[in-house]
This record gives C-alpha cells, sequence and structure tokens, in this order.
C-alpha cells in the first residue's frame, strides 16, 4: 500500500461519511464533554499553581484519570468533527479541503496519541 | 434579465448580523480557537509526564501576564462554547424556537458564561 492509499484511509477512518452520523456524534461528545468542563478547569489550575508531586497524585486517582482520559478522546473527536465542519464551509477548492481534513484528523490522532501516552507515563510515575 | 432578479444572499460587508448570528459564528470562531488551545492542553500533560524540571518551566512561562491574558481567553471561550452548544441541543430536541425569545436567550447565554468565568477567576 502506498503512502497516499494509506493517507486515503486514515482519511476515511476519521472523515464520517454518513452526514447524521456526523451530526449524531457531534451531540454526543458534546453531552460527554460539558459536565467533565469542571474537571478540566481544576486540572488547568492545579497545572498552574500546584507542586509536582500534588499533580501527580491527583492525576493518578482513578476517577481523575478516567474522566480526563474520556475529555482527551472525546474533546478531539469533537474538534475534528467540529473543524471539519469549517474546512468543508470554507474551502471551495474539493481537493484542498479534502488534503486539509486529513491533515487536521492526522493532526488530532497525533494530540490524541500523545495525550494517551503522557497519561500512561504520569500513571506509571505514581 | 430573470437571472438579475434572483435573491441574493445576505452580503456580510453591508449586513449587520443580529444578536443571534453574532453568536452563531462566535461559537465557531471559539471553536476552532479552542482546537488550537488542545494543542497547548496536551502540552501540558506532556509536561507533567516529561518530569518536575519541565512542569516547573511550564509554570514560570504560564506566570507571564500574556500567558495567563491567553488562558483565560481559553476559560472564558469554553464556558462561551459550552453554553451555546447546550443552546444548541436544546434546539435539537426541538425546543426554545419561539422567535421572540431568541434574542433573550442569547442574553442569557451570554450572561452565563461571563458569570461561569467569573466564578471560575474567584474560586480557582
Amino acid at each position: 500500500m502506498g503512502c497516499k492509499a494509506i493517507l486515503e484511509k486514515v482519511g476515511d477512518v476519521f472523515t464520517v461519511k454518513s452526514p447524521v452520523g456526523h451530526w449524531r456524534y457531534q451531540r454526543l461528545t458534546a453531552v460527554a464533554l460539558a459536565p467533565l468542563t469542571i474537571l478540566i478547569l481544576v486540572m488547568l489550575h492545579k497545572a498552574l499553581h500546584a507542586p509536582y508531586a500534588e499533580m501527580v497524585s491527583w492525576l493518578s486517582e482513578p476517577f481523575t484519570a478516567l474522566g480526563i482520559i474520556a475529555w482527551v478522546v472525546a474533546v478531539l473527536y469533537h474538534a475534528a468533527l467540529g473543524v471539519q465542519v469549517v474546512l468543508e464551509d470554507y474551502v471551495a477548492n474539493i481537493n484542498f479541503r479534502h488534503q486539509s481534513i486529513i491533515a487536521t484528523n492526522l493532526l488530532f490522532l497525533a494530540l490524541g496519541i500523545a495525550a494517551m501516552a503522557s497519561i500512561i507515563i504520569i500513571l506509571l510515575l505514581r | 434579465m430573470a437571472a438579475n432578479n434572483r435573491p441574493l444572499s445576505p452580503h456580510l460587508q453591508v449586513y449587520r448580523l443580529p444578536l443571534t448570528g453574532l453568536m452563531s459564528i462566535a461559537h465557531r470562531i471559539t471553536g476552532v480557537l479552542l482546537s488550537l488551545g488542545l494543542i497547548l492542553f496536551v502540552y501540558v500533560l506532556y509536561a507533567i509526564a516529561a518530569g518536575e524540571d519541565v512542569y516547573n518551566a511550564l509554570q514560570v512561562f504560564m506566570s507571564f501576564w500574556l500567558c495567563k491574558l491567553v488562558y483565560w481567553g481559553f476559560v472564558y471561550a469554553l464556558f462561551f462554547h459550552v453554553c451555546h452548544g447546550l443552546r444548541h441541543l436544546l434546539w435539537d430536541v426541538g425546543k426554545t424556537f419561539a422567535r421572540e425569545t431568541l434574542d433573550r436567550y442569547a442574553l442569557v447565554e451570554l450572561m452565563a458564561s461571563a458569570v461561569l468565568a467569573l466564578i471560575t477567576f474567584y474560586l480557582l
């Protein structure tokens, strides 16, 4: 499989084809994300002010870790769907539009991998 | 001449958007900005995983006033996006469409997002 074919496959996986599916997942992730906002604000506040040991032990609590993982997965999917709609509306050139959607999906995928790797390392640090 | 009489879509340059239109485009703009902010969010997770030195350096960097401004911008954008997002979910179940209530609900969203951001600012 050539590089182009792989990219197209990745694009197909992360570009929801059915408009109803896109709509539904945008809403499902929104419902999951809204209550988790509080957890994320607490995490960001701690990250800016708390000593290192406190931050790590807080993140290592099962409830916190699960909440952060759920938020990261949901938010990256939600953002990918949202940015896709924006690109579909404002990028006139079909080819460039398709490529930019694939590129943003890959960026969000990379962010997700980086976030998950970081959380696993934090849990091991405990 | 029929082709020239076709209705035109609103010219954004000469057309003052109603409050609901401004809320709609602000929802989009905050969504895109929050997506960019996710890069910073993942960097925070990375800094914690990378160890105490990187973490402390991040805290020092984030105490710079411009970084604090970006941080509070992110927090307000998040509250705005959540408030208008909940409004979208209400619309999705077929509620709050009455024309005369649209501006009122938009004001409620703006007030709610501002109050939530202020509460966060004072509590945290």
